[in-house]
């Protein structure tokens, strides 16, 4: 139904289009021109533009071949997909008996989550729990400290909360007891918001740097991020070119390549994150 | 009126007996989260009165001796307090005002653009740096702002500039930090207003349309007023968290040269307290964040009841 627009709405068009296409250029130069710095070969300048028959992929060979590299990916993928297994069953576990209306004491324990929420003890205390748990440099320290997220939570609550009680009373009828009807009777039914949670829960992990720095100091348990951030400081690039000094790309290419190749696993799974976080995002705005 | 006799105390806590037998099922499944609740997020909380002792490790929390304000004493009357607390304020003021607007913006040119495609992939794209972690991000940075190779450098030379060593510089981190969470978060803090642009009666638009109104006439009177809950619940909700001024992002991007201007609250509680062994110190530090921060988001969830009707939590 295209109306005939008068001349100001014309602009306004033009306007709203051009600032659109403004922000779409804003977001991908610079990520363009990582790309391009990591294709750089020697004796060349960075450029916006570096034409296709001057790509050098030897920075991405170099760092192919590193098992340092390999060795972090294979850590990333433990405490990502281990953290999602303990987060998720922690989670549902939680979630469930605080989502039943009858169940005694129940706002108080509700209230004593959300209280850990609103006031944080700080990192030292924390810090000094893992320590005497005797969890400093092993996985169990990143695993669970950060384990269950009360936000995830009370989501996955509201959520459970929503489920027709019918269902369930039918169920209940039927003799299954609380175990079986949160297995077979509410998870098929919470599909969309495990998977939304779950990629909650694995994009945090996959991404956090911090933990690791502050809990690990073995430096073969660190994932990616963490090698990462070494190969940018410069830290010690020479670890991650053999034969150190004889580089086959220069130090920016390097760098750059290793910014692409850790970016690559989440730009793979991204249509499936952008589906399921919209709509997480906006499940928790229309919490309560 | 009936004589029913008032339910004895005990009966009633035999009644909750029953119930809670008749839930056990329901605690026995409740029982790991809640431990890890009180494990990891409430024994810190015990662990939080060496503020008050002068911490050592050999003795434990429990043997180290008390000194009481002490440590509270030195952090107020050091030259750092307000240091630190005008980085952290700045920084995180400047990302609320120069981090909406663009927000709300983009929002409303993805209602209003009559092109599909392109609102399908301004919307995938502008989402994606949310997803980055910001040591990839630092990467970015890297290669758009470094003094040798950055995009931004080669930029200024070619117009006869001298080169900014923006991430190392006093004058220009504080804004590399601002604008770098704006870069990355705008498109994703967009979804919450368009949600709330959708939400509105599109009714109101055809009739503003009869009625004369022009497309900015109606993005003022109709799409802005719409927005007004959700920018109220996103700016309290911002404010609660003032102390918050992004840890993992200043603690990959500052370095040295910058403390003077990048050390937020955070940052210098990890320094003093994980590489310095003040654990003590850190602690009282952090424990006067917790306590600030607490009374600000409980006063945000007041404020937004009140004016919005929803709280935060």
């Amino acid at each position: 139904m295209k109306k005939a627009m008068s001349r100001g709405d014309r602009l306004f068009e033009w306007t709203i289009d051009a600032f659109l296409v403004a922000v779409l250029v804003v977001t991908l130069i610079p990520m363009w021109y990582v790309v391009m710095v990591s294709l750089l070969p020697f004796g060349k300048s960075p450029s916006l533009f570096i034409p296709p028959w001057e790509w050098s992929f030897e920075a991405y060979a170099q760092l192919v071949f590193q098992p340092t590299i390999w060795r972090a990916a294979l850590n990333s993928i433990v405490l990502t997909f281990g953290g999602v297994a303990i987060s998720l069953t922690l989670t549902v576990m939680a979630a469930y008996p605080l989502s039943r209306r009858g169940l005694p004491g129940r706002n108080f324990i509700v209230g004593l989550i959300l209280f850990t929420f609103l006031f944080n003890a700080g990192l030292i205390p924390t810090f000094l729990v893992v320590k005497d748990l005797g969890l400093l440099n092993t996985y169990w320290s990143i695993l669970l400290n950060g384990a269950v997220s009360v936000y995830n939570l009370l989501v996955m609550k509201t959520f459970f909360q929503s489920l027709p009680e019918s269902l369930e009373e039918a169920a209940r009828i039927d003799g299954a007891n609380d175990w079986q009807v949160l297995w077979h009777v509410v998870l098929p039914l919470s599909r969309p918001i495990l998977l939304t949670i779950g990629l909650f829960y694995g994009v945090a992990n996959w991404n956090n740097f911090f933990e690791p720095i502050l809990f690990l100091s073995d430096r073969s348990l660190m994932p990616l991020p963490v090698v990462l951030r070494d190969i940018l400081t410069g830290l010690n690039v020479a670890e991650y070119v053999e034969g150190g000094a004889a580089q086959a790309a220069p130090a920016e290419a390097l760098k750059m390549a290793a910014v692409v190749l850790i970016t690559l696993p989440m730009l793979l799974v991204y249509p499936w994150i952008q589906r399921y976080f919209t709509k997480g995002v906006l499940i928790g705005s229309v919490k309560e | 009126m009936s004589f029913a006799p008032a339910p004895q105390p005990n009966r009633r806590l035999k009644r909750l007996a029953q119930s809670v037998w008749q839930h056990r099922m329901l605690y026995l499944m409740l029982l790991p989260g809640l431990a890890y609740f009180i494990i990891f997020r409430y024994w810190p909380l015990w662990n939080a009165q060496i503020a008050f002792r002068d911490f050592q490790p050999t003795l434990g929390v429990w043997g180290s001796p008390w000194v009481g304000f002490q440590h509270f004493q030195e952090f107020f009357g050091s030259y750092y307090f307000s240091q630190l607390l005008v980085n952290t304020l700045v920084i995180s003021l400047g990302k609320i005002v120069l981090g909406i607007p663009p927000a709300i913006l983009l929002a409303v040119a993805l209602h209003e653009t009559s092109r599909r495609f392109l609102s399908r992939i301004v919307q995938t794209l502008s989402y994606l740096p949310h997803f980055l972690s910001w040591v990839i991000v630092y990467g970015i940075l890297l290669a758009m702002l470094s003094p040798s190779e950055g995009l931004i450098n080669a930029g200024l030379r070619a117009i006869g500039l001298e080169p900014v060593p923006f991430l190392t510089s006093t004058a220009t981190f504080q804004p590399v930090v601002v604008l770098s969470e704006v870069w990355k978060e705008t498109g994703w803090s967009a979804i919450l207003f368009l949600a709330a642009l959708l939400s509105i009666n599109p009714a109101l638009y055809e009739a503003a349309a009869i009625d004369g109104a022009s497309r900015w006439q109606q993005i003022r009177h109709i799409s802005l007023p719409g927005m007004m809950d959700v920018l109220v619940l996103v700016v309290l909700l911002k404010l609660g968290s003032i102390l918050d001024a992004g840890f993992h992002q200043i603690f990959v991007l500052y370095s040295l040269p910058v403390y003077s201007v990048g050390d937020i609250i955070d940052t210098w509680v990890y320094r003093q307290g994980i590489q310095n062994f003040q654990f003590s110190l850190a602690t009282a530090v952090g424990l006067f964040k917790g306590l600030i921060g607490l009374v600000l988001i409980v006063v945000a969830n007041r404020l937004a009841r009140r004016f919005v009707g929803t709280g935060l939590y």
